[in-house]
């Protein structure tokens, strides 16, 4: 097999651990009192460190050359949107046990739900149009929906923000990453400009 | 024939036997709480108690903890396990996970211990944990403690009524509230040193003089017969049973009898969200969720334990009264 190959396998292999981590830890009853927040809350997080892992492939493959990346871009994509996926469905089955009138309720007494809702949204939206038919189908366009990602960023963010009680600690380190990322991509832009102009 | 029964089962009620055998254990604690509590001996262990390494005290106090008068009334509650009850805390100074306070609460060191009791009163003073326990009735209560977060746990604590205490101090008539303080050391409670921390430490607390005074309000050292591990507030803390379980404070430093209603932390943090008196009340949302119900723990995967929240948690008939008049949308 080629490398790009096996790299696939071991970063999708990487990326699945920690699904199987608290998968086993459900089945082996390790979650305490309250399995279904766990796990709620531990898909969640890591749907955003595989946004944040996505989104920061550009700066590496262009400061770091870490060209050999590149590739693997929409898996790690397609891994955020899995861990969102599974925890918009957890927070469906095990906290409102499917009773999606007090989804609705929750949607407008809760507003982090509210402004975490439209994020997955876009995610799937970006998932769905990841392949590389649909790349040549959207052409120009697809460059532009798939800035969205920034937007789902923030509204994670907000997401998380608006849950604070006691700490801001990771509201504040994921403030600061998605500082940096976007950052970057100012910088970037402009050190383009400057090098059109000479 | 065909007898049709009175209650019909829905398929999701039907019990899993994973959640089966949970409830054998539930009811061998339930058995157990009150064997315990008659069993002499210091510091009897019965061997379903899952070991949590941090409840361990000085010899005096399990014996005392032992010897505690049991709990007369019927529990209709179940019991929320020992492991979960020692395992799933708020307590922000050891982090804000709810593992957290289990595993690094082991800083904190509960023995000896003293607590100052300060303001108008004929009597004040640092007192030895050991002399104020001599002077009081130590009894096992079966609550029901209410997060504000809206989950629920039931659990059967050792203490002494507040009041029983407090009356020995002799408060004088300018005592309308009691205003009780957390210990602060951030080499023992490292979250206290932590800069994104968004609560002012040390821990705050209070309640109205009357509130102090209800017979319901307790000052606990000790839960399922043993003493209070460091994660549940060791080596004292408050019980308030119909307010948010935020107000009842822990590893109490500092009692203060005062003129004036106290700040109290969460107040202080956010007052549209949490009010002085935050009783428990199904009638009044938080305003980032609501509160008619509440998740009563341990919650099953596929049986999420829902249940209504009951106006003061349930203890409507000792506590209504002393609210009687306020309007309790503005005073949540």
């Amino acid at each position: 097999m080629k490398a790009v190959t096996w790299r696939r396998l071991f970063i999708f292999m990487v990326a699945l651990a920690p699904f199987g981590w608290i998968f086993y830890r459900t089945i082996s009853q390790q979650l305490g009192a309250d399995p279904a927040k766990t796990i709620v809350l531990f898909t969640g997080e890591w749907a955003i460190y595989f946004l944040f892992a996505s989104l920061a492939v550009t700066p590496l493959v262009r400061s770091a050359k870490w060209r050999w990346l590149m590739p693997h871009r929409r898996m790690l994509g397609l891994f955020a949107l899995f861990y969102a996926l599974c925890h918009v469905a957890s927070y469906l089955v095990f906290i409102l046990g499917l009773d999606f009138s007090r989804f609705f309720a929750e949607l407008v007494k809760r507003p982090y739900i509210t402004a975490g809702a439209p994020a997955v949204l876009i995610l799937i939206a970006l998932g769905a149009t990841s392949t590389k038919a649909m790349m040549r189908r959207l052409g120009k366009r697809w460059q532009s929906l798939h800035r969205l990602v920034y937007v789902a960023l923030g509204l994670a963010w907000v997401h998380v923000l608006w849950q604070v009680r006691s700490s801001y600690f990771e509201a504040v380190i994921y403030g600061i990453l998605a500082a940096l990322l976007l950052g970057y991509r100012l910088y970037w832009r402009q050190k383009m400009a400057r090098k059109k102009a000479l | 024939m065909f007898i049709k029964p009175s209650n019909r089962i829905r398929e999701s009620e039907i019990t899993p036997e994973s959640v089966y055998r949970e409830r054998r254990r539930f009811m061998q604690l339930t058995l157990g709480a009150g064997a315990l509590a008659a069993a002499s001996g210091a510091g009897a262990k019965p061997g379903f108690v899952a070991d949590a390494g941090a409840a361990v005290g000085p010899d005096w106090l399990k014996q005392k903890i032992a010897d505690a008068e049991p709990y007369g009334e019927k529990v209709t509650d179940k019991l929320t396990p020992y492991e979960h009850v020692t395992s799933y805390n708020n307590f922000y100074e050891f982090g804000y996970d709810k593992s957290d306070p289990a595993k690094h609460s082991g800083t904190l060191q509960p023995h000896p211990w003293k607590v100052e009791i300060a303001g108008h009163a004929e009597k004040t003073g640092a007192f030895n944990l050991e002399d104020l326990l001599a002077k009081v009735t130590l009894r096992e209560r079966v609550y029901r403690l209410r997060c504000v977060e809206a989950w629920s746990m039931v659990i059967p604590w050792v203490g002494f009524e507040l009041g029983e205490l407090l009356k020995q101090f002799k408060p004088t008539s300018r005592a309308k509230y009691v205003a009780f303080t957390t210990l602060l050391d951030s080499k023992q409670m490292p979250e206290q040193a932590s800069r994104f921390s968004t609560i002012d430490w040390p821990y705050r607390e209070g309640l109205r003089i009357d509130e102090a005074m209800n017979p319901l309000t307790l000052l606990a050292v000790g839960l399922y017969g043993k003493p209070l591990p460091n994660q549940n507030g060791a080596p004292l803390r408050l019980v308030v049973p119909w307010k948010y379980g935020f107000k009842s404070i822990k590893s109490i430093v500092k009692i203060e009898f005062t003129e004036k209603q106290p700040g109290t932390s969460w107040n202080v943090r956010a007052p549209n969200e949490y009010g002085f008196y935050a009783n428990v009340n199904p009638e009044v949302d938080h305003p980032r969720w609501s509160q008619a119900s509440e998740r009563r723990l341990p919650s099953g995967l596929f049986s999420p334990n829902i249940i209504d929240t009951q106006m003061f948690n349930g203890y409507a008939d000792e506590v209504a009264h002393l609210y009687k008049g306020m309007d309790l949308r503005k005073h949540y």
